[in-house]
């Protein structure tokens, strides 16, 4: 019960940001230098067709008078219709997202997956070997730009080795049947059609994307990693542990690991969101279906009601993300617990 | 209080020093203990006194098996722990006869522990059995410290600094150990505290019959818990005998500077030791001459040629001191100091 009214308030306190995000992308869509009207009444327009595009995509009333369609229409659930696709944003949201949380989440798993026990290996044995295949691991992840990466990895692995698949999105559907859409996410879709072909086949399209994305997200996890671990190794209760002649696993796993996940839960977060918008370029990389291509076709064609929802989606996925990190550390950390 | 000279002492140090390479190239040595003897018999309380930075510490450390000694020998019950590495120490069934309380009761609790966890975690290590068991040691190391009940299931930040200090005695005395080394137990609690902490602390050591190891930099509170007075200088053992002789009747000069600091409204306008000028350096000292040398204001040519060894004055005192026979009387009378 007390859960559930403090993480309603939580979702309450979060409506007010909502509604500013609302006003600002709105703002900010219409500053974006570029004339709807003239990039869709197409090359050989001339004024009058221009004049009446407008007229007809509601650009000619007044801005407020704009802003209250968007806001009503919004309030019913409707996020506009794309111009550029032609259908609802909604409907391209939806039909969209999963691909680019398929392949973020796995991305992060990935990054996890090696981060955490890297970060933790080079604090436990700081200044040996590990600790310094961890630095060089964490420098070439932070310094290679992502695309630059993804590009490489297609190079070796399709190009040159042959291993990967070609990385033409999520599931080359001239040998493969695309699964009926239940989560989005082929994966798991793959399963419950009970195709593991073609479960194969998006798992193996997903490896190099993911890879790529991942060893962008591994950077900051494993600094933290080893940083709060090491802290946390060094603590006056990690040194009341093997004072108490506790084995040196029971204080690594009991002890240090716990109170120094706190910090990477956290990070973990943020990692997140950066992922998602890191998302473009690698998107742009394998052909990838997501939001990212996506979000930038609709800057570029002022395609406002596809850039609204793209924002306003992406901010109440924050806002999810921020709340599953919250609960997260309250699981951790029993200090936080408490206080709501 | 003493035991007799032909049972085997619980503890029992001889020559044990600790040196940290320092400087560049490590070339240089911190003598941070240098040559300390030091016997503990069974339950009896040492206490180990000296300014900050003196070593009594590292020496406490050392001697808990938390330090690896660089040189010297450590008996427990005549057995010899001194070659244990301190990694191993911990899976040494010795290890539950030396427990430790640390300085810091809030930072050397771990956070995502309750008072019950905290106990039963070294006991089932060091100890073992049931977990119902584990419970009821556990309980009953909380009421011997005065701390109800209810209070196990309690996370340290809900606790407040005198809970803390209890549970980190309770947690040390759980496992019923022969010698608990008390590194400051109190300095980091209120006055009120203090004192409560203290008492508790003489009723546990009667009623369990352990012997303490009592670091501090407080005399009066070393003179109320202690049987035996250690003073420590840069690295060695100046001093030592039984507190009430050492305390009203100090034969080091060192000792009575350190005595003759403690404030006291009705000495105001007698004279008093002071010391001119700080510690010397601990690093590569010159081993052919007194520590005090060049602060001492009694200094003879011999103390910057010869260094004192710790000789017997009478059959319970030792003091390292070449006018240690012929000092003038001590500033403070016996009378005087009882009436305060």
């Amino acid at each position: 019960m007390k859960i559930v009214l403090s993480l309603a308030t939580r979702i309450a306190t979060a409506v007010p940001s909502l509604i500013g995000v609302i006003v600002v992308t709105f703002l900010l869509a219409r500053a974006l230098p570029g004339d709807a009207a003239v990039y869709y009444a197409g090359s050989s327009a001339t004024p009058e067709s221009i004049a009446q595009v407008r007229k007809a995509l509601g650009l000619d009333k007044p801005l407020w008078f704009q802003f209250g369609d968007y806001a009503s229409r919004l309030a019913h659930g409707d996020l506009g219709t794309s111009l550029s696709s032609g259908q609802p944003v909604l409907h391209d949201l939806v039909a969209r997202l999963p691909a680019s949380m398929e392949l973020t989440l796995c991305a992060l798993l990935f990054a996890m997956a090696i981060g955490l026990p890297l970060g933790i290996a080079a604090a436990t044995r700081p200044g040996k070997a590990i600790d310094h295949i961890c630095r060089v691991i964490v420098s070439v992840g932070a310094a290679f730009p992502t695309f630059f990466v993804a590009l490489g990895l297609v190079y070796v692995f399709y190009f040159r080795l042959g291993i990967a698949p070609e990385p033409l999105g999520r599931l080359n559907d001239t040998y493969f049947t695309v699964p009926p859409t239940v989560t989005g996410f082929y994966l798991i879709d793959t399963i419950l059609a009970g195709d593991l072909a073609a479960f194969d086949a998006s798992l193996a399209q997903l490896v190099l994307p993911s890879i790529s994305l991942g060893l962008f997200a591994l950077a900051p996890i494993a600094r933290i990693a080893r940083a709060s671990m090491l802290a946390s190794l060094s603590s006056d209760f990690c040194r009341t542990a093997r004072a108490m002649g506790l084995s040196r696993t029971r204080i690594v796993y009991g002890y240090a690991l716990r109170n120094a996940m706190l910090p990477v839960v956290n990070i973990l977060g943020m990692v997140f969101s950066f992922l998602l918008g890191a998302n473009v370029l690698v998107e742009q990389v394998f052909a990838w279906p997501g939001i990212g291509a996506y979000a930038v076709n609709a800057v570029i064609t002022s395609d406002y009601a596809a850039v609204q929802g793209f924002v306003l989606m992406m901010a109440i996925l924050y806002i999810l993300l921020n709340l599953a990190v919250d609960l997260a550390v309250a699981a951790i950390d029993p200090r936080v617990r408490y206080d709501g | 209080m003493t035991s007799s000279p032909d049972t085997t002492p619980l503890l029992q140090a001889r020559g044990v020093s600790k040196r940290y390479p320092v400087g560049a190239f490590h070339r240089k040595m911190l003598h941070a203990v240098d040559d300390v003897d030091l016997t503990i018999a069974e339950g009896e309380c040492v206490g180990l006194v000296g300014e900050s930075g003196c070593g009594k510490s590292t020496l406490a450390r050392v001697l808990a098996r938390l330090v690896d000694s660089s040189a010297g020998e450590i008996h427990l019950s005549g057995q010899d722990i001194g070659h244990i590495p301190t990694r191993a120490f911990g899976g040494t069934p010795m290890r539950k006869d030396i427990q430790v309380v640390f300085q810091d009761p809030t930072e050397s609790l771990n956070p995502g522990f309750t008072v019950l966890q905290a106990i039963t975690d070294p006991l089932t290590r060091l100890i073992g059995g049931s977990a119902g068991d584990m419970r009821k040691m556990a309980l009953q190391a909380l009421e011997d410290v005065g701390l109800p009940a209810e209070y196990a299931g309690r996370y340290p930040h809900q606790l407040s600094g005198g809970q803390k200090a209890r549970v980190g005695i309770a947690r040390a005395i759980a496992v019923n150990p022969k010698l608990v080394v008390l590194d400051e137990p109190t300095s980091a609690l209120d006055v009120s505290v203090q004192s409560l902490v203290l008492h508790l602390l003489a009723k546990l050591r009667k009623q369990r019959n352990m012997s303490y190891l009592f670091v501090s930099h407080d005399l009066n509170v070393v003179r109320l818990l202690c049987d035996k007075i250690a003073v420590m200088y840069l690295g060695r053992i100046v001093e030592f005998g039984p507190s009430h002789s050492v305390f009203f009747d100090p034969k080091h000069p060192y000792t009575r500077a350190l005595l003759d600091a403690i404030p006291d409204p009705a000495r105001e306008n007698s004279p008093r030791t002071k010391l001119e000028g700080s510690a010397s350096s601990p690093i590569d000292p010159n081993q052919n001459a007194c520590r005090l040398s060049g602060r001492c204001p009694v200094e003879m040519p011999v103390c910057s040629q010869v260094m004192p060894q710790l000789i017997a004055l009478g059959a319970q005192r030792q003091v390292a001191c070449h006018r240690a026979e012929g000092l003038p009387e001590s500033t403070r009378s016996k009378t005087e100091a009882v009436a305060s």
